[in-house]
């Protein structure tokens, strides 16, 4: 699924890097505990957080991750869209909360990874 | 030893905003000297782990990669209180981080089950009071 497919998918607003919109995501995580993410490493996997710390961005940039979808209305601060310009990590925004937005990836054939 | 590359980072203890930076650091250098993206990416995250690691528990240290043709090899030290019983906390789900770590998304008991799943070894030696020092080693294949 191309991550422009998941902007009206959830309702969400593009924050930055809308230039990465055609990148493929084959799957996606759920977790605000960033070690979790971390133990799992697959190839272009969104990530879906309620969790705003540059922590989140660099995570992902650990695990090449091309996409985060922040939930629950949340959103990250100048400093996490700055880093994650640097490292071409598309932002988003939705107001679903994560059970409902992980629920609509999955149900459009966007895999858990396991 | 002697024809290694070897980068050396001081990491900021107080300052949990910046932890993390040496590892995308060393990120940029592996990529710049051509290395396979799998091998980049276990050394990031194990680096990583350990430098947010330091900065939960022990106001810092010092991280040093030494880079080789055909292995990586990561020291990361510290002045912290040590690890009290190593077995215990190489177990996934153990953690002695307090909550207001937990809120920042660790502190989950996945900090070293994480490096040593990552890497092909690691040396863990901790004397309480007086700090840790990690070894890891990752092969490129």
């Amino acid at each position: 699924m191309k991550i422009r497919e998941i902007v009206p998918l959830l309702e969400a607003e593009v924050l930055c890097c809308e230039e990465d919109l055609d990148v493929e995501v084959c799957n996606a995580c759920g977790s605000d505990m960033m070690s979790d993410v971390l133990a799992f490493v697959k190839d272009q996997t969104a990530l879906l957080t309620g969790l705003v710390n540059p922590q989140v961005v660099r995570t992902a940039m650990m695990v090449d991750m091309r996409c985060i979808i922040f939930v629950r209305g949340k959103c990250p601060t100048p400093e996490m869209i700055a880093l994650a310009e640097e490292g071409h990590i598309v932002l988003l925004a939705t107001k679903l909360r994560m059970y409902e937005a992980c629920g609509r990836l999955y149900v459009s054939h966007l895999a858990g990874g396991d | 030893m002697g024809d290694e590359l070897r980068f050396h980072f001081n990491i900021d203890g107080d300052n949990f905003t910046s932890a993390g930076e040496a590892s995308v650091e060393v990120k940029k250098k592996l990529r710049q000297l051509g290395f396979p993206p799998d091998v980049i990416r276990r050394v990031s995250i194990a680096m990583y782990e350990g430098e947010i690691n330091m900065v939960i528990h022990a106001r810092g240290g010092d991280a040093d990669v030494l880079v080789y043709p055909d292995r990586i090899v990561i020291i990361l030290e510290d002045h912290g209180p040590g690890i009290e019983d190593i077995d215990l906390a190489m177990q996934e789900g153990y953690s002695t981080a307090p909550d207001s770590v937990r809120a920042l998304g660790f502190g989950a008991g996945m900090g070293l089950p994480n490096m040593k799943r990552y890497t092909e070894e690691m040396h863990v030696e901790s004397t309480l009071g007086v700090g840790t020092k990690i070894t890891m080693v990752v092969n490129v294949q």
